[in-house]
């Protein structure tokens, strides 16, 4: 009975994504873009906060190195959106690779620190190498994707449905990773992981593994951002982003699916509806944060599965 | 000229370690708040010096005062009851703090960049062996390894620094001996905080007051507590120096490298070794 409720309601959320842009002002159609982009975001980061007990202070390195990668590709090589998307998880592979072989041998406040250092090693790189990156400035007027020969996804309402599009992919994509064996050896190092190793895991190599799979997922949110933005600021590389990032996850429930997603939408919304009458949004956030940390440390998700 | 700017920063950015150091060290607390009451210090500098009694020797000594005053009353109030919460949770309440702190101060004083004066007796600049330098700089110097002097004195010497230390090491210990930790706790992070706006008083007059302070100061002193070693002061000061002299000289001779050379260093750190230069092993 349950399942055939679930079953329901999912088809009735992919119906009403599929619908949304016929019913929805232009400002609303944008608000949901970016909500799916940052549930992508927070979803990737979550497979290591949630999943794998590895608290990161650096996904934005991720986050920007998908965004800029879309940028300089888009405005120097081509605007193909097979091309851009393909380089955009390429180079955040190749990224993640590297940096979770180097940070997964640390673990804890370490885990958090080295993390940190990497991303600013990112956005140094970024802030400084103003004739590949626009320096400060970041890029602007980057062009809008486009599919075969002439055919560019030019309205807001194209690129919104190729995000609900990858949005799906990703989100029923992690549902069977998390129920796998690989998935449930993540959560069983989160847990203890001292036990793992005693069982025969190689945990060392299952952490980097969950390390590059949240790193590609979180360039592949970065790209998505350029396609919806069509400017990328060296700001979504700065590690407040991270703790952006780190915000939405813990305050939608980490370690669940659809928690990342309730946290994105929640921050979204709330810096939409914040700024709108005051430039304080950061002061709004910080203090729901705190109560969410002190009360309610299973988040959104956790407090409806404590009801049911 | 360069090395005397890079020292006096370095000496600074000790400072400033020290209070984020001695809080972790012993607390276990990672405060990503510290660069938060760095930079109110330094606006509230900025208001005394214009508006009450424009005297800059006062507003060096309340400034950190209220700054160590409302991060007690933080310690009292978020931390205290939360320390069942573990430390992960505590740092992220930190983060919070962190965020509030970088709105209030930008609805309190604006978004402009402010700047002060110093006192007639810091400014200009000395000669010595035919070489100029700003006497700020050099005051910044003196004051940095005073405060070392101070604080190494005040560890290895009292009997306050003994309890401190020995919360550093044990603190189900100490407890037993019959003291109270929580009490200690409390006094660290005043301790900490007045560091930090200490630290924020001497940076007002060269680095400027602007909003983003708070995050650019605590990066770097992240950084500084890596290298050094969590929870160690001589480490700091170690690592306050390189990374106040490598900032310094990069900006003037390798401007594209600078940033990224430090935090090569601090993930260099990390991987080989954890426990920073001259640190000893936290869990």
């Amino acid at each position: 009975m349950q399942t055939y409720v679930k079953t329901a309601l999912t088809v009735v959320i992919i119906a009403l994504l599929a619908i949304f842009p016929f019913i929805s002002s232009n400002f609303a159609l944008t608000l949901l873009t970016e909500i799916l982009i940052f549930s992508i975001f927070a979803l990737s980061l979550n497979i290591l906060v949630g999943y794998t007990g590895l608290v990161s202070l650096g996904h934005a390195a991720f986050f920007g190195l998908g965004a800029y990668t879309v940028g300089i590709v888009a405005k120097n090589i081509s605007p193909n959106l097979f091309v851009t998307l393909l380089l955009a998880l390429v180079i955040s592979f190749l990224f993640a690779i590297i940096i979770g072989y180097i940070c997964t041998r640390v673990s804890g406040f370490y885990f958090l620190m080295i993390t940190l250092a990497f991303s600013q090693m990112i956005y140094a790189i970024v802030h400084q190498w103003f004739d590949l990156t626009g320096g400060t400035n970041g890029l602007s007027g980057i062009p809008k994707p486009s599919l075969f020969g002439d055919v560019a996804l030019q309205s807001s309402t194209s690129i919104y449905y190729l995000i609900v599009l990858i949005f799906l992919l990703v989100y029923f994509g992690l549902k069977p990773f998390v129920r796998s064996p690989f998935g449930q050896t993540l959560i069983g190092i989160k847990e203890n992981e001292a036990r793992m190793q005693a069982a025969g895991y190689n945990t060392y190599l299952y952490k980097t593994l969950s390390f590059i799979i949240a790193g590609t997922l979180g360039g592949l949110a970065g790209c998505l951002y350029t396609y919806f933005n069509g400017f990328v600021s060296p700001g979504d590389v700065y590690w407040t982003m991270s703790a952006q990032g780190l915000i939405m996850v813990l305050i939608g429930g980490a370690g669940t699916l659809i928690g990342p997603v309730l946290g994105a939408a929640f921050i979204v919304i709330l810096e939409t509806v914040v700024s709108s009458y005051t430039k304080l949004w950061m002061m709004f956030i910080g203090i729901i944060f705190i109560i969410f940390v002190i009360f309610i440390p299973q988040g959104i998700a956790g407090l409806r599965s404590k009801r049911a | 000229m360069q090395v005397i700017n890079g020292i006096s920063y370095g000496l600074l950015l000790f400072i400033i370690t020290c209070g984020l150091s001695l809080i972790f060290g012993i607390m276990g607390v990672l405060n990503l708040a510290h660069g938060s009451l760095y930079m109110v210090a330094a606006y509230l500098v900025f208001s005394i010096t214009h508006s009450l009694t424009a005297s800059f020797w006062l507003a060096v000594l309340v400034a950190p005062v209220i700054v160590a005053l409302i991060s007690t009353l933080l310690e009292l109030a978020l931390l205290r009851p939360t320390y069942h919460l573990g430390h992960l949770s505590q740092v992220l309440l930190t983060l919070g703090v962190a965020y509030v702190f970088h709105d209030l101060a930008t609805w309190l004083w604006g978004t402009n960049v402010l700047s002060i004066t110093v006192p007639p007796l810091l400014q200009g600049s000395v000669e010595i062996l035919g070489q100029s330098f700003p006497v700020y700089r050099l005051a910044i110097i003196l004051f940095g390894l005073i405060m070392a002097l101070i604080l190494w004195l005040l560890l290895d010497k009292t009997r306050w620094g003994a309890i401190i230390r020995a919360g550093l090491s044990d603190q189900e210990m100490i407890t037993g001996l019959g003291i109270n930790i929580k009490l200690v706790f409390t006094v660290i992070f005043f301790i900490g905080a007045l560091m930090a706006g200490l630290g924020g008083v001497i940076a007002a007059p060269v680095l400027g007051i602007y909003p983003g302070m708070d995050f650019e100061i605590l990066i770097l002193a992240l950084v500084v507590l890596v290298i050094g070693g969590l929870g160690s002061i001589s480490g700091s000061l170690l690592a306050g120096l390189m990374v106040g002299v490598v900032e310094t000289l990069g900006k003037v001779f390798f401007p594209q490298l600078a940033m990224f050379t430090i935090f090569v260093l601090m993930a260099l750190i990390l991987v080989f070794r954890p426990q920073g230069l001259l640190g000893k092993k936290v869990h």
